[in-house]
């Protein structure tokens, strides 16, 4: 720790045998972040390296509450270990970190990831996913509104979501890539999902796919027609769809550690009518 | 002079807000310190142009006078002012709002209470000489109407003194700042109440002056709000066309007065207020049973101009309960918690586990869900009406709601 920032913080950082721990409490969000990029950027010689996770340096972080901003833009292959609540835009513009997240997460988790993964035991508030570009996000229980919101696939890059819980409404809004799966299976209420009014029993909310040209939704159980954005319909899952739901669904089991016996035929499966919905709006 | 800022326009900003809301079930008593510790977390939501609070149960000793905050100027409008208030009211006790030093606080205006009552409301007001008084409660309820109406009055005629809260054992502390700072230039750690609202302000469409702050105090009620009226215009026509004025020049205030005229005057349960201002979609009401279809398609009919449209996360007080609702789509963050007899809403869950670190429960409510906590008073159950919620979630829990939706 040569740099002058870094010994300024000293007191709050120790080594530990694969990494760093650091102690957030009352931590401006601007230094923590400044802290973590200091860290990575001294380690560049990977003296650390976690089988466990295959990356090559883990920071933990304790006593993280309401601090933005954490894992933004961080390209290193690197794990990141979060003990709290985190703030708003967590990993945005993420490409290549594994962050996991032992609390519940807030709005705008993974705001246009690029690569990684964020791994949440607990629940995510809004606009999870909001934007992404690649990577794997992995919630334990429930998310909010808007999540993947117009998240987006390109050649190699394919995001994907997880959601063990329930989702609120207009999951999947302006989709255009990527894959959303919901379980419904792991909720604690946290988000009642459908409007209040109807009986919570649904993985979704309503205007599940308001706007969705591109990418897949696939959602355990049956759901109601109404709830439907009117740019998707409902097709037969198809033996790679079974292929692509084990692989993500056995993470999720893996990383929660947790098990449920899943009847895949039970999996409906959202697609937009067309690629292009819009193609001839303000064209004639 | 500060409050005359309010006649200049402002600038834009992409907005933030912060909202925090904090009530004792039981009605225990706790200062300020917690509620400015919780929203100092949410320092980064706001910028500075605008902070405040609202306290319940803080004035025990005059508890049965209006506690008039108010704004002036300078010390001729104080003068003025007062000179007025002699002729209205029964003034029992006036004194300046205790203020500290604080570097962050720019030109605070003159800050002054007032714990008064009405003198005889017949003779002073012409207009309630028709009111039909005939026992304690048709007198209370006249002079609560005669204060609604002398406080919309006085704000409107003024641009040097403002009314900034009105109620009764609950007051507004606001100004220009961030919220923790100005919760120190109150000393806000002398005062305790049971129910605490806070806000933090990112001003988008207005200016930001000492008035402009949140919260919106107006007899009992307080507002404090994230986001903004789209409608504003039509429900500010609207509860023009009841004799409130506005006078802010801030979206929000017109809350305050929806919710008055609501509850107070056209006594509309509290349980039915979220189906009026955040209305379900008339494709929600489609699919609802027939029978009480018709209540919701009268709501909105009714009421379509208090209809609140627009992105926004609402915290109200009140001396009985503490109330929060979003915008029915939820373009707004609003996280609730319950621990034990504490219940919270925030903007963010980070400013509840500051305060609370491991609440019992904690929830996201849905676009247009209301959140309410209820003051149980003195060991009394609150008498709760059977809510519209249950039953109707009882309703669409069986199979009646089943043929109505077709499965996909």
């Amino acid at each position: 720790m040569a740099d002058s920032f870094l010994k300024s913080f000293k007191n709050i950082i120790k080594k530990s045998k694969n990494g760093f721990i650091i102690n957030a409490e009352n931590i401006a969000y601007k230094d923590l972040n400044r802290i973590i990029r200091e860290l990575v950027k001294n380690d560049k010689d990977h003296t650390y390296f976690s089988e466990d996770s295959g990356r090559s340096e883990i920071i933990e972080i304790q006593k993280v509450l309401g601090q933005r901003y954490i894992g933004d833009g961080i390209q290193e292959n690197i794990k990141i270990v979060l003990k709290g609540t985190p703030g708003n835009d967590l990993a945005a513009f993420m490409d290549g970190p594994q962050i996991e997240i032992f609390g519940n997460a807030q709005d705008a988790s993974g705001n246009t990831m690029n690569s990684g993964k964020i791994i949440i035991h607990g629940n995510a508030g809004d606009i999870t996913g909001y934007s992404m570009r690649g990577g794997e996000i992995y919630v334990r229980n429930d998310v909010g509104y808007r999540s993947g919101i117009h998240m987006k696939s390109y050649r190699e890059k394919f995001p994907v979501i997880v959601i063990g819980g329930r989702a609120g409404d207009f999951l999947g809004e302006y989709m255009a890539g990527g894959i959303v799966i919901v379980l419904g299976l792991n909720t604690n209420d946290f988000c009642r999902s459908n409007s209040f009014i109807f009986k919570k029993n649904e993985a979704v909310g309503n205007f599940v796919g308001t706007g969705m040209h591109g990418g897949v939704i696939y959602i355990y159980g049956d759901i109601f027609e109404n709830k439907l954005g009117k740019e998707i319909i409902k097709s037969e899952l198809e033996g790679s769809d079974k292929a692509v739901l084990e692989k993500y669904i056995s993470n999720y089991f893996n990383y929660f550690s947790l098990h449920y016996n899943l009847d895949y035929n039970k999996f409906i499966k959202l697609e937009p009518y067309s690629k292009r919905p819009y193609g001839n709006l303000y064209a004639y | 002079m500060n409050l005359n800022l309010k006649y200049k326009s402002g600038y834009r900003v992409p907005s933030g807000c912060a909202v925090f809301g904090v009530i004792n079930e039981s009605g225990r008593v706790f200062n300020g310190e917690m509620v400015i510790n919780a929203i100092s977390m949410m320092h980064d939501r706001s910028n500075g142009l605008g902070g405040g609070f609202a306290a319940y149960g803080i004035y025990p000793e005059f508890k049965d006078y209006y506690a008039l905050h108010l704004f002036f100027d300078d010390s001729l409008a104080r003068k003025e002012t007062e000179v007025f208030f002699q002729k209205v009211f029964k003034i029992k006790y006036a004194e300046d709002i205790e203020t500290g030093k604080n570097n962050n606080i720019k030109n605070p205006p003159i800050i002054a209470r007032y714990f008064v009552v009405p003198k005889n409301i017949i003779t002073v007001s012409e207009e309630l000489k028709e009111l039909d008084i005939n026992n304690e409660s048709d007198y209370k309820s006249a002079e609560e109407e005669f204060m609604a109406r002398f406080v919309t009055d006085f704000n409107y005629g003024s641009n040097n003194a403002f009314i900034i809260s009105s109620g009764k054992n609950m007051g507004v502390f606001k100004g220009v700042g961030y919220p923790e700072d100005i919760g120190h230039f109150y000393k806000l750690d002398n005062y305790k109440g049971y129910l605490w609202t806070s806000h933090g302000r990112f001003p988008t469409n207005s200016t930001g002056w000492w008035g402009g702050a949140h919260p919106f105090g107006f007899l009992n009620w307080s507002v404090v709000h994230n986001g903004e009226i789209s409608s504003y215009g039509t429900n500010k026509r609207f509860v023009n066309d009841y004799g409130y004025k506005c006078s802010f020049s801030t979206d929000t205030e017109v809350l305050t007065y929806l919710f008055d005229l609501l509850v107070r005057k056209h006594n509309i349960s509290i349980y039915l207020i979220n189906y009026i201002l955040a209305s379900p979609l008339w494709s929600d009401i489609e699919l609802f049973p027939e029978e009480i279809r018709d209540i919701f398609k009268t709501l909105r009919i009714i009421y379509s101009r208090a209809l609140v449209n627009g992105p926004f996360s609402i915290i109200v007080g009140n001396q009985d309960y503490m109330y929060a609702l979003n915008d029915r789509i939820k373009l707004r963050p609003l996280v609730a918690a319950k621990n034990k007899d504490y219940s919270f809403v925030s903007s963010e869950e980070s400013s509840i586990r500051k305060v609370c670190p491991s609440p019992d429960r904690v929830w996201f409510p849905d676009g247009g869900e209301p959140v309410l906590f209820l003051l149980n008073k003195k060991g009394k159950k609150p008498e709760i009406e059977h809510s519209p919620v249950e039953y109707l979630n009882e309703y669409f829990s069986s199979n009646m709601c089943k043929d109505k939706q077709k499965v996909v």
